[in-house]
């Protein structure tokens, strides 16, 4: 009885003792602090809790949405500011079940509908590294939300329609590299933000997953992940999508847009084994679609006029690059024949890159990329139009025509 | 690297001389470390221009370091000057501004800090030939109201605030209107007696 009693008394000290927290925070593991950091660059935190030219995890960057402008928050070590008084407890709370310390519901810009999937020692090794940054004290700015949205009881709602707690569940059935690459797209990539079509109330329709969507206020198509016709990665080599991933570049295409962030901040830095279990994953989920349907849109003397004013415009401005047949010259010209991305449903991606052109992200495996110029000075809304029409027709593409409208109404997309 | 840089082209030219839109600066010759300051402002967002913050939002300090050297080597023809549309007295104004500038409203010579020729001096200060008025008065305008920014202490932004939109006017009508230098190079680091602290011309 008196062992109890001691072993209860020594058990109080520590936990009450100043020496015991700070010796409990001095025993970080290093390993488990580079872990941390590692994952936490694969969950993108720096892309929305830094603003531009802002300190890093300081917060600050506002987030456009359709309901408003949300403010991201300070997750540096600041006791008063970030969240330095947090325990690992709450910030596991956080990540998995989308609620603050004092119980209050978080905004679903915060992919915590994915977060919910990372395991416990992984959300506790993500704390580990956030408690060693650089505390910054910066105060977090209000939310910018339109009525009824600022209201976050709203949430509630939210959460029931579209949120699932729970942490990943390996499929037996499957291998340990595709359980990670599962974990990994679905936990902190949290791709399905993007790549799952968002409804009116902003949730991500489940049923869907996967299958593509216009991402709200950007202006950019997230292609679908599922369909062979979109980015659907059924018919790349596992070598081809890690090069998209890490390097950004690929023989099948380039990463531009959203995308070209993603790789930027976080996905250059994966491991061999991780970008390979993604890629395994991702190509797993284009399997078993059924087969494309042809284009319906068959030349009319119309469209073929279109069409050789398109192919003009091409061999003049397109071809020294892009190759006479589309061909390209990978992987820093990528081919537009027979490119998912040129074809896809939505027509807003090629058109946007020949208006405003882009380059690839700077990564450690392409350290200078090629740029595409813009053309939005030299090409009228009818060239590009024309232009994008025949590159989505051309060498056995299978685009739809677009109209000049769609180009002149993208002219005023958001850059940047 | 010319392939690399491709993108640049339609709004500067295929070796950064510059086109036909007015509002598109020359490249070519201009000093590295000025043209880097400006490829990191622009991908920084400090320096807004959307179609740049675009293009450079995801490039390594390393790769534009690399751009800038790129441009600051060649040296293509500049184009013919623009016939002046303006006045003699206009462009005399211009022209003091320029040479003496204008001691009784603080107002320092732009030859005193971008040399004597105007070709700029390295690492920092640009030259200002080869450039067209509306692009020249865009600047100091920007200067003026805040959209360009540079390292403080931001003399630029001290001129800029100094002149009149008459002086604008003149200042950007003469210089548009000088011809081609004729060693179009920069002065070499420290050899101009600065009138103000500069922050991107650190001493």
């Amino acid at each position: 009885m008196s062992r109890t009693l001691t072993g209860l008394l020594v058990g109080l000290m520590l936990a009450l003792s100043p020496i015991g927290a700070s010796a409990q925070q001095k025993a970080a593991d290093p390993a488990v602090l580079a872990k941390g950091e590692y994952l936490a660059r694969a969950g993108d935190c720096i892309a929305c809790h830094t603003a531009r030219e802002g300190k890093t995890f300081a917060g600050g960057l506002p987030m456009k949405t359709p309901f408003g402008t949300l403010y991201t928050s300070n997750i540096t070590p600041d006791p008063q500011t970030g969240i330095g008084t947090w325990t690992s407890d709450q910030f596991y709370q956080m990540m998995h079940n989308g609620r603050f310390p004092d119980g209050g519901l978080v905004y679903p810009a915060m992919p915590f509908a994915s977060y919910t999937k990372v395991t416990r020692e992984d959300s506790d090794a993500i704390y580990a590294y956030l408690r060693t940054v650089p505390p910054v004290r910066q105060l977090n700015k209000p939310h910018d939300l339109t009525f009824p949205f600022n209201n976050r009881s709203l949430i509630l709602g939210w959460r029931t329609l579209f949120f699932r707690e729970g942490e990943f569940k390996p499929d037996p059935t499957k291998s340990a590299e595709w359980n990670r690459g599962n974990y990994l797209v679905e936990g902190l990539g949290h791709c399905g933000m993007c790549h799952t079509p968002i409804n009116a109330l902003g949730g991500s329709k489940q049923s869907q997953a996967f299958e593509g969507g216009l991402i709200p206020m950007q202006n950019w198509y997230a292609p679908s992940l599922t369909s062979n016709k979109e980015t659907g990665l059924g018919d790349w080599t596992i070598e081809e999508i890690v090069d998209y991933l890490r390097k950004g570049v690929s023989a099948k295409g380039a990463v531009y847009g959203p995308m070209a962030e993603v790789v930027y901040n976080s996905l250059q830095f994966l491991n061999d084994d991780d970008a390979r279990a993604m890629a395994v994953y991702l190509k797993g989920l284009a399997q078993g679609g059924p087969p494309e349907k042809a284009s319906t849109s068959l030349p009319s003397a119309e469209s073929s006029l279109l069409l050789s004013f398109g192919k003009s415009i091409y061999d003049r401005d397109c071809a020294s690059c892009h190759g006479a047949t589309g061909q390209g010259m990978p992987p820093d010209y990528p081919p537009l024949a027979g490119n998912q991305s040129i074809q896809m449903v939505s027509a807003v991606n090629p058109i946007r890159m020949v208006l405003n052109g882009g380059y690839p992200p700077g990564t450690s495996g392409n350290p200078m990329p090629h740029g595409m110029p813009p053309f939005a000075q030299k090409l009228s809304d009818d060239e590009v139009a024309a232009v994008v029409t025949y590159i989505r027709t051309a060498w056995g593409n299978r685009g739809e025509p677009v109209s000049a409208r769609q180009a002149n109404e993208l002219r005023a997309a958001t850059l940047n | 690297m010319a392939a690399r840089v491709l993108a640049c082209a339609p709004c500067h030219g295929a070796e950064g001389e510059g086109t036909s839109d007015a509002y598109f600066p020359r490249l070519a010759g201009k000093p590295a470390g000025y043209l880097y300051n400006q490829l990191i402002a622009f991908r920084d967002g400090r320096r807004k221009y959307p179609p740049m913050n675009y293009l450079l939002e995801f490039q390594t300090d390393d790769y534009l370091k690399k751009i800038a050297e790129y441009f600051a080597s060649l040296r293509p023809a500049f184009p013919p000057p623009v016939p002046p549309v303006d006045s003699k007295e206009i462009l005399a104004r211009g022209e003091t501004i320029v040479k003496n500038g204008d001691p009784q409203h603080g107002i320092p010579p732009c030859s005193a800090c971008h040399g004597p020729t105007l070709g700029g001096m390295e690492p920092g200060i640009p030259g200002l030939l080869g450039l067209r008025a509306a692009y020249i008065s865009g600047q100091l305008g920007g200067w003026r109201y805040g959209t360009r920014t540079a390292f403080a202490p931001d003399c630029m932004q001290i001129v800029a605030s100094l002149l009149t939109e008459d002086d604008v006017k003149a200042v950007a009508a003469y210089l548009s209107s000088r011809p081609a230098p004729a060693d179009p190079s920069f002065a070499p680091r420290g050899s101009l007696p600065m009138p103000l602290e500069c922050g991107s011309e650190p001493h």
